[in-house]
Formats: C-alpha cells, structure tokens, sequence
C-alpha cells in the first residue's frame, strides 16, 4: 500500500520535472541583456559576434535550443559555463554540497529552534519564555535576513571575534571550522524559519492542548510534559510539516543573499554571478537543480505527512 | 444502598467561581452529594447546569479559570482530592477514578493506536512492561465486547465506529480497576441503538466489577434504565435528590416535574404536544435574588423571588430545594391537577 503511493507520487514528479525545465529555459531567456555582447564587449565587430552567436548555439531558434539543450540535460549534461568555458554540471554540483550543507544548518536550527520555543511557551503560558518566544516571533519574522547578518558579523566576528566574517569549511574537511563559519550565515537564515516555525507551531499546539483527547490523557492520568510530547507533538506537527517544506524553498531562494554576504561559494552566490556575467547556460542549471531540490522536498513532505498521520489514504 | 458504610465519595459544599470582568459567574453552586460503593448516581440537567463543572472538578480537571471557594471539599475515601498535590491526583486520575466522555469521535488521540492509548493507562499506574500491558489492553478490548479484537489493538481511532469508539474508552477507564467512572454524557454522540448497547455493557460491567458509576447525562431515558440514585440539577444547585423511582413516580420540584413531562410518553394517553418548560435559562450573570427557577415556574410566589430555598429532607422520600414543592404531605396539593403524571417504564 505505502509502496504504490510511494510510487504514484515519484511518478507524479516525471511531468512536473518536464514542466519545470520548460520554465527555466524560458523565463531565463526573458532577462534583459546579450551573453555575447557581454563576453566580447561593446566594441565587438558584428562579424565576431555573428561567429560566437553560431558557436554558442544562440542563433538556433529558440525551441530548437531548448530541445537539444533538455536532450543533454536527460544525459546530465547542463552544457559548457558560456563565460568560463567549464562544464556546468560540474559546477552545480561543486556548488551544491556547499549551500546543501548551509541550508541543512539552517534548516536544523529552524526546526529545533522553532519547536524549543513553542513547546516551552506552551509549557510555560505567560512566563517570561512565553513572551520571549512571542517576541522573537515577530522580529524574526521581520528583520531582513541581510540585515539580520551584518548585525551578527558586526558584534561575534569584528566585536568578539569568535568565529570568522567569511569563508566556508567544508564539514567533511573540518568539521570544527565548518561549525565556525557555517554558525553566522545559518542563523541569519534560520532566523525567519525559527520564527516562523515557533509561531505556527505554537498556534498548532495551543489548539491540540485543549483537543479532547488531550482532556482523555489528562484523565488517564498523563502528566503534563507527556501530554504534550506523546498527545501533542504529533497533531500539533501535521499543519507544521507543510511550513517547514515551504520553509525549505525560501531558505534555498535566500542563500542568494547569505552567501554574496559572507562570500560562502555556493549555488546562490554562482547565481549572483551568473546573472551579472549573463552566463544563461550556468543560471539554468542553478535554478534547475534549485527546483529539483524543492520538488524533492515536496516529495519528503508529502511522506513525512503519510508516516505521521495514520489518516492519510494512501 | 448501604447507610453504615462511609460512601465512596462525598462531595461537601461545592462552589466553583470564574472572576470575569462583569462578575462572578458560579457554575457549581454550593453543592453536596455523595456516592456510595456500587451505587450509579445520575446527575440531570440542561447544559449550563454545573453538571460537566462538577464531574471535572472530582477530576481536578477544570480549566484554570474555574477557581474554587475554600469551603468546598471532595472526599474520596479518606483524601479531599481538593487539595490534593498535583502529582498525587496524577496517581488518581485513571486509576482509580476514570472517565469517559461524551464523543468518542474526538476522544480518542488519533495518531496512536486505540492499543496504544488503553497500554498508556496500565503502563502509568502498573509497574508491568508495555507488552504486558497491551496483553492486558486486548483482555480489555475482549471484555467489552470488541469483535476481532487482536486486529484492533492496532487500529487507530478513525477506523472505528462510534459505537466501539466508546467501547475503547470504556474498556480504558476500566484498565487499572477504578473504583469510580465517570460516565460524562457516555451515549449522547451515538445512534439509539448503539446508545442502548453501551448501556447495557455499562450495566454489565458495573454488575461484574461492582464499580460506583456517576452518569452525567440530560436523558431522562437513560437515567430511568441505568441510575439508582438520581440529582437534579439547576443553575449550579441541586434542586432535587432522591431514588430513581421517587424522582420519576413522585417529583416534587417543579423543574424535575417539568422534565419529566417534556419527554415524550411510550405507554399511557398519548399527548398532542409535547410540555416545555417556559423560558430560557437565566443568564449566569444576572440570577435571580430568590430561587434560580423563579422566572419559569408557573407556581412562583412571593416567597420565592425573594429567598433561596435549601435542599431540606421532604416527608415523601426525596429531599427538594423548593417552596411549594409537590406531594401530598407538606406539599402543595391543589398543584396535583395542574400536572400530568408521568408512566415511566424501569
């Protein structure tokens, strides 16, 4: 049974991939600007332009690159950087483990953040933690993420000086430094996501605590604590689950920001300088294995919701 | 109904208060009744009456909001469970007092197994292993009567009727052996036919077990099959009390009359409309000086929207909170032919 859905919704994927590549080959195409002009410069003689335009490809119709481009992508192959000659693919994935391993960071610290102050606001109704949490709610809902980041490089890298303004360490390299450089820029990003988290959930569990079946478990004798970790948690988690596969778009989308700010070499930062470079066959394999991720993600979502309500219909 | 024996629990001048910003608001007021070993009591009445707020405050589960007056104490055994600690009433709730509730739809948690939550119940009270309690939870699920019951244990909720839902919650009340269930509305959420199945393994358990059952309900129907014992109330007060023959042969408060006889009659003269009783219950707020029924009561004098009456012992068995009580002796006979009577089945 788990096994069919399993498979109806991988195979639910293959059109949504299709259109997926549709969009980025497209929408890539409308953004102002000429890769060749900007290779050769402005003062290129229409000759050398018309040779690089046959070269590249771009003098082919539109949906004729689209084809042949989508029949290397099946085969992996992205094509060649237009600015740098190197090979896409080899460039996305390089740069993937890198904003892969940032937004896991921030990821983690958006979950557990999120869950500590809902379910201590909850535990606590009214206590300091409570109106901390309630607080932090809205500003980190708020405060601009790059904002948010100067801030923290301003007072723990220039003021204290315990961890590095920029630069990334890889975790299988050292796994020490990794935690140092990755700790600033997974904060300014978690940041809205523990907010956000902490708010929903909180709202959520709020909800489920006065549930009559948590009213069943008070009467069994449950103590509060479990009540709200074996009775509540669980219910309280299922609205959740959908913030936290949306949250995981935004914070891949954000990384483009993070990453310009603290110079890590990820896929956001490879997007900046594909968009400034005009590098259209490096953007769409950025923005395509951006997608995939959150098409991955929904998939995840979809599953963690099956394993955590038994009254999904498979 | 043993006299000799101290009763099982006894609660003593109940008064529950919610400060709001318009008043106090007494959702239980000044209540006292006790229920003995085995004994099924019936609290009746509308919603509003105080009836949940009674039956949670033995709980010790009342929102917060709900605060009680000093004066009030519930006896159970030797403890006022009142002001017990917290953790002490933890060891309580479920084990020796446990409950069952109104709709077993939303009762259940619905992402555990319905073996799962009976186990909990066992696990937090015994000092048995959790396979050894679900050993216990299908016993349990056998006893009240789940057919296949090994395949349920592993169930959950939604694929349960609501008839075995309730069943489930019944056979988890009943897991650590509680000498008191509180049965909170236990039928009103089901079908008739499944009502009258739960009733009967209600009745069924309560005879094996010898358990004291306190049946929170506003069915009349179900009271007349199940209670000994019957309470009636009103606006927080108890306004009548007495044994269930007595309640429905000879009611002597006006609002117990005045139930008895908006239930439509299975035997005897059939009536072309069903009675009501008039108006609305009052505003909790703004209760009236006198008794709290003066403003629907047909036979209200003077007296009685200027004094509360008290719950005093009446000659003819029950003990009535009311000035002009019905009944032959004390009472005010000439309000016989102002009532019909009612032919109530046991």
């Amino acid at each position: 049974m788990f096994l069919k859905f399993l498979a109806r919704r991988l195979l639910y994927i293959i059109p949504m991939l299709f259109i997926t590549t549709l969009i980025v080959f497209s929408f890539i195409l409308l953004i102002p600007g000429d890769p060749v002009l900007a290779l050769l410069g402005e003062n290129a003689t229409p000759e050398k332009i018309a040779q690089l335009r046959q070269q590249l490809g771009l003098d082919q119709p539109i949906i004729v690159q689209y084809l042949e481009w989508l029949k290397n992508a099946l085969q992996g192959d992205l094509g060649r950087s237009i600015f740098t000659g190197q090979f896409v693919h080899e460039a996305v994935i390089s740069r993937f483990a890198v904003t892969f391993q940032l937004v896991v960071t921030a990821m983690i610290i958006s979950v557990l953040g999120g869950m500590f102050f809902a379910i201590m606001s909850i535990y606590y109704p009214n206590s300091w933690i409570d109106y901390v949490s309630r607080f932090f709610g809205t500003i980190g809902m708020s405060m601009p993420n790059f904002w948010l980041a100067m801030l923290l490089v301003l007072f723990f890298s220039l003021k204290l000086e315990w961890v590095p303004a920029t630069g990334f360490t890889s975790i299988n390299e050292n796994p020490v430094n990794f935690i140092k450089g990755i700790l600033l820029p997974a904060l300014s990003l978690g940041a809205v996501g523990t907010a956000q988290i902490t708010r929903h959930l909180r709202s959520s569990l709020m909800e489920v605590m006065s549930a009559d079946y948590l009213r069943t478990a008070y009467s069994k004798g449950v103590e509060r604590w479990r009540a709200i970790f074996k009775h509540g948690l669980q219910n309280a988690m299922l609205p959740v689950v959908t913030t936290i596969g949306i949250l995981f778009g935004n914070l891949l989308g954000a990384t483009v920001v993070i990453e310009t700010i603290f110079a890590i070499p990820g896929m956001g930062q490879l997007a900046v300088n594909s968009i400034l470079q005009r590098d259209f066959t490096m953007l769409q394999g950025v923005v395509l294995v951006m997608i995939i991720m959150v098409i991955i993600i929904n998939f995840i979502t979809d599953l963690v919701y099956a394993i955590l309500d038994p009254r999904i219909e498979y | 109904m043993s006299s000799k024996e101290s009763p099982l629990l006894e609660v003593k001048n109940l008064e529950t208060f919610i400060s709001t910003p318009k008043g106090e608001i007494k959702p239980v007021n000044n209540v006292s009744f006790s229920i003995n070993k085995g004994e099924i009591v019936a609290l009746v009445g509308e919603s509003g009456s105080g009836k949940s707020v009674s039956s949670l405050s033995i709980m010790g589960l009342n929102a917060s909001a709900i605060q009680y007056k000093p004066e009030s104490s519930i006896y159970f055994k030797d403890k006022d469970l009142l002001r017990l600690e917290e953790k002490e009433m933890r060891k309580i709730r479920g084990n020796e007092i446990a409950m069952i509730f109104q709709d077993p739809m939303f009762s259940l948690n619905p992402v555990h197994t319905i073996g799962k939550q009976i186990a909990e119940s066992i696990v937090l009270h015994k000092k048995v292993k959790y396979k050894e309690a679900l050993e216990t939870a299908l016993d349990l699920l056998n006893k009240v009567g789940i057919p296949d019951a090994k395949r349920r244990l592993n169930d959950y909720p939604h694929q349960l009727s609501g008839g075995m839902r309730q069943r489930v919650m019944i056979a988890m009340a009943l897991a650590c052996d509680p000498q008191l269930l509180i049965a909170d509305e236990p039928t009103t959420a089901l079908d008739v036919t499944i009502q009258a199945q739960i009733l009967n393994l209600l009745r069924k358990l309560q005879k094996e077990t010898g358990i004291s059952i306190l049946l929170i309900t506003h069915d009349l129907g179900v009271v007349a099959e199940m209670a000994d014992r019957v309470l009636v109330m009103y606006c927080g007060k108890i306004v009548e009390e007495g044994t269930v023959a007595d309640i429905f042969e000879n009611p002597l408060h006006p609002y117990t009359k005045g139930l008895m006889s908006s239930v439509p009659e299975l035997y005897g003269p059939s009536k072309e409309k069903l009675d009501t009783i008039p108006g609305i219950v009052p505003n909790p707020l703004e209760l009236p000086t006198g008794c709290n029924f003066v403003t629907r009561c047909s036979y209200a004098t003077k007296k009685c929207s200027q004094t509360a009456p008290t719950l005093l012992q009446h000659p003819s068995g029950n003990r009535v909170s009311c000035w002009n009580p019905f009944g032959k002796e004390g009472g005010s006979a000439h309000y016989e032919t102002a009532a019909t009577s009612i032919n109530y089945r046991h």
